[in-house]
């Protein structure tokens, strides 16, 4: 029997390349199997309706009936308010443009490429802690600190404490990519502990930094003195959560995926170690040929609205599978190709419209500097397993473990 | 002719002449270029410089940001022209296809593209217009002057008109934290490009960014001291504003003189060209060898009634001088037309303002989204019960939806709900644009002529 789309894509077995099921999704733009949601998979569709006032992010507006079939644990958060991702104009506007504030221009222009120094300074230093070249877990071993330790310095968390900061943060990350095998209820139980601590903890230095603000991101927001006032503590925590998963599981996918396709193209591995200016449009086809987000879930229609001649009534379900849009042959020569000298690149890798990645900015530069660094300073790299092993999540979809081999470690 | 080697030829060893050595003119030299054009480019420029970007000239360099002289526009290729800068066009024979320069040399041309662009719009009392700290806003030297007056510290900034030029500039002075009088003969700033339900926010967010905005009334005269230093400009409603910089921001006009008696139909309104930018001449025949291009080009627009468009938009030169150099080297059948929806956007009082179609055309408006009174909204514009254009405020991201229903000839209103639709987002309002036979400021949009099947058609000679 064959199988549905819908649970090819979910289907495990699918997971290290979901792009030919992709590109048989893309025959019927809009997709629709019983009472499952309506998947977008064509492009220039996904993108109008990025940008169309009739769809909600906010599950408040899904009629009841819609099911998800995404596993339960991709829904995480619970005891905080919705982050800004869940929510629409005008809660979502001023949420965001209270966190901008402290982070992009106009008001902090500086704030990402500040960071430049102290980022480059992170990558240098996990990669000089690599040990034993012979065989590296990419993934443990850099991917996966590298983006934590960041938050943890935009957010101002103390040095001594980013230790505890990282193993909640995995815990939280564990959960959001359940091992079919372990126990449920012990799974969930570590969850809500880690999120509970957490929680705890940054209540605490929020507290802290109302008092003694620093330039970090927490003291700024804490005591913004802007038309829309300081964030309550809440808000706080619930962004300063949204900011944490985020920016996290989804920069460790684009540096992996990243280090996995130039594995894959030496040429152009040789390119960048040769010229690590080449990072920027790299980067930038990396994000459309292995997004890390590879599709959005949670949106829904406010009105009936017609997309390529079907309806889609009020109050269903979406998906707009961003990774289908961005191998779209409708929209890219030849979108099965990698090549980072495309001319024309506007990819859906980031999203657009008004929820587009909020920390675009940090992650474009965090994965130019990781890439080019590892491209130059590992000697000879090759992968020691192809397909590597990939998550669980067919959402924010990478591997788990990246195991490498290369001669040597340059020094810096 | 067609399949007659001409073509092949042109695109080998041609002569490519663009009058116009700004967006527009280096954007078409850059295509031409990269459409395998091996022939001679000449570029015309009456300014000394090489091509620069001037949006940063109202915003960034008059808050000491930026240098007016580093907007150097950048380059996407070499072009390998040669460049005729500081040296204005004169006179164009059509019949000889020459191009002739102030200098009395003369270039010929097998084709050529006009993107002679705008000048501003100087202060009609020639004597008043004379005095120092009187200036107008258009150029690099225009800005940098403007700029080291404003940080010499002024007592008071009068700016003269309310479009979006002289919005900006006044937005830049607050910045400063200079005294600004802000004169507009409409009855709201912005009133003849977005009408008056936006013009009321754009008013607002004046007044409570500390402008001294007087509406509904006219400079009529600017007096200076002894010395020649402007001190005073005289209102129509009586009053006397003391300033010691006054800013004349009247829009602009047209650089069409220099085809006077040429034969192509040109005038104060612009180039009049077809759909892919062929120029027509005065008798209404398309050319097949001049172009035009820009801010001075004015074309039928197949959304807009095949109105003619002449737009003042940053990126309308970008696409235009784009179309305009891909049909320069095709056959008829290969040509392109200049189908971009008007866009365009400004900063000012920390808004972000952008607007897609032609809101200009609209006689309703609906906040579809957002609200008023917050000053961040998004305005649907509505006319014969379809969408003609759209307006944000700090709302641009959804522009690119608005575009599409303006593309489709959506229905107005529209008849669905939205994100953030809000009380005052229920029924459209009049958009109150002004009565178009009383001059204002000028909208950026200036729409004229008739249909093509109309035989009214008819051209306003040069001066």
């Amino acid at each position: 029997m064959t199988q549905s789309l819908l649970h090819q894509i979910l289907d495990y077995t699918n997971r290290a390349n979901p792009y030919p099921i992709y590109e048989e999704l893309r025959k019927t733009p809009v997709h629709h199997e019983g009472d499952g949601p309506y998947v977008i998979s064509t492009y220039h569709e996904i993108r109008s309706l990025l940008h169309d006032p009739r769809i909600s992010s906010d599950a408040r507006n899904l009629a009841s009936q819609a099911t998800d079939p995404l596993p339960e644990t991709s829904q995480e958060e619970g005891a905080l308010p919705p982050g800004f991702l869940k929510l629409d104009p005008p809660e979502h506007d001023r949420l965001r443009r209270m966190t901008n504030r402290p982070f992009g221009p106009p008001h902090s222009p500086h704030r990402v490429d500040g960071m430049r120094g102290e980022l480059h300074d992170i990558v240098t230093g996990l990669i000089d802690g690599i040990g034993d070249p012979g065989r590296i877990d990419l993934v443990e071993q850099f991917s996966y600190p590298f983006p934590v330790t960041v938050i943890c310095r935009l957010l101002g968390v103390p040095r001594e404490d980013e230790a505890r900061f990282h193993t909640w943060a995995d815990t939280l990350a564990a959960s959001l990519d359940p091992d079919p095998d372990a126990d449920p209820a012990e799974r969930g139980k570590g969850a809500h502990d880690a999120r509970m601590q957490l929680g705890m903890y940054l209540a605490g230095l929020i507290e802290e930094r109302r008092k003694n603000p620093g330039d970090d991101m927490l003291s700024q927001l804490a005591t913004a003195k802007g038309e829309d006032g300081p964030m309550t503590t809440m808000e706080l925590l619930s962004t300063a959560a949204l900011l944490l998963i985020a920016g996290h599981e989804t920069t460790v996918n684009l540096i992996t995926n990243g280090m996995l396709t130039l594995l894959r193209h030496p040429d152009v591995l040789q390119r960048l170690r040769e010229d690590p200016r080449l990072a920027v449009p790299l980067v930038e086809e990396l994000l459309r040929f292995e997004p890390p987000v590879q599709l959005v879930p949670q949106r829904t229609t406010l009105a009936d609205i017609e997309v390529r001649g079907v309806t889609i009534p009020k109050g269903a379900s979406l998906w707009l599978v961003l990774a289908s849009g961005n191998r779209d042959p409708q929209r890219f020569d030849d979108p099965n190709r990698f090549d980072p000298d495309r001319p024309d690149i506007q990819h859906l890798g980031l999203g657009s419209g008004i929820h587009s990645c909020f920390g675009a900015p940090l992650a474009r530069l965090e994965t130019q500097l990781a890439l080019s660094e590892l491209a130059r300073r590992l000697e000879n790299p090759r992968l020691l397993e192809d397909p590597p092993p990939y998550r669980q999540n067919a959402v924010l979809r990478g591997p788990r473990h990246l195991h490498i081999t290369c001669d040597g470690i340059r020094p810096r | 002719m067609p399949g007659d080697g001409s073509l092949e030829q042109l695109r080998r060893e041609g002569r490519i002449v663009v009058v116009g050595a700004s967006l527009a003119g280096l954007r078409a030299a850059e295509t031409l270029r990269e459409k395998g054009f091996a022939g001679t480019l000449t570029m015309i420029g009456d300014e000394p410089h090489e091509p620069y970007d001037r949006p940063p000239l109202s915003k960034q360099v008059l808050l000491g940001k930026a240098a007016a002289d580093r907007t150097a526009l950048p380059r996407s290729r070499a072009v390998d022209a040669t460049w005729r800068l500081g040296v204005p066009a004169t006179g164009l024979d059509m019949a000889a296809r020459r191009v002739r320069l102030a200098d009395g040399d003369e270039v010929p041309y097998d084709r050529l593209l006009i993107a002679t662009g705008v000048r501003a719009r100087p202060w009609p009392r020639e004597a008043e217009a004379e005095l120092d700290g009187v200036f107008v806003l258009r150029t690099r030297e225009d800005s940098a002057a403007l700029a080291r007056r404003l940080a010499a510290g002024p007592k008071r900034v009068l700016v003269i008109g309310a479009g979006f030029t002289g919005s900006e500039i006044a937005s830049a002075c607050r910045e400063r934290g200079l005294p600004v009088t802000v004169a507009e003969r409409g009855a709201a700033p912005l009133v003849g490009a977005l009408g008056g339900v936006v013009g009321a926010v754009a008013a607002e967010m004046q007044r409570e960014h500390g402008v001294d905005l007087r509406c509904g009334v006219m400079v009529t005269a600017l007096e200076g001291d002894a010395s020649g230093r402007v001190r005073a400009a005289h209102l129509s409603d009586g009053s006397t504003v003391e300033t010691d910089v006054v800013i004349v921001s009247l829009g602009a006009f047209r650089n069409t003189e220099w085809l006077a008696g040429s034969g192509l139909g040109a005038g104060p309104r612009g180039i009049a060209c077809d759909a892919g930018c062929r120029a027509f001449d005065i008798r209404g025949i398309v050319t097949d060898d001049i172009y035009a291009a820009g801010d001075v080009a004015r074309c039928p627009h197949p959304l807009f009634g095949y109105q003619f468009l002449s737009l003042e938009h940053w990126g309308n030169a970008v696409t235009q001088a784009g179309v305009a150099a891909h049909n320069m080297l095709s056959e008829s059948t290969d040509r392109i037309p200049h189908m971009e929806v008007p866009a365009f956007w400004s900063s000012q009082f920390g808004v972000n303002i952008k607007s897609v179609g032609v809101p200009s055309m609209g006689t309703e408006i609906l906040i579809s989204q957002g609200s008023l009174k917050d000053h961040r909204f998004t305005g649907v514009y509505g006319y014969q019960g379809r969408v003609i254009g759209a307006v944000s405020f700090d709302h641009a991201r959804w522009l690119p939806f608005y575009q599409e229903l303006i593309e489709t000839t959506a229905p107005f209103p529209p008849p669905f709900t939205t994100v953030d639709r809000r009380p005052d987002g229920q029924r459209p309002l009049d958009a109150d644009f002004p009565d178009p036979s009383v001059p204002t400021h000028g909208p950026t949009v200036t729409l004229s002529g008739y249909s093509p099947a109309d035989r009214r058609m008819t051209f306003t000679p040069a001066h």
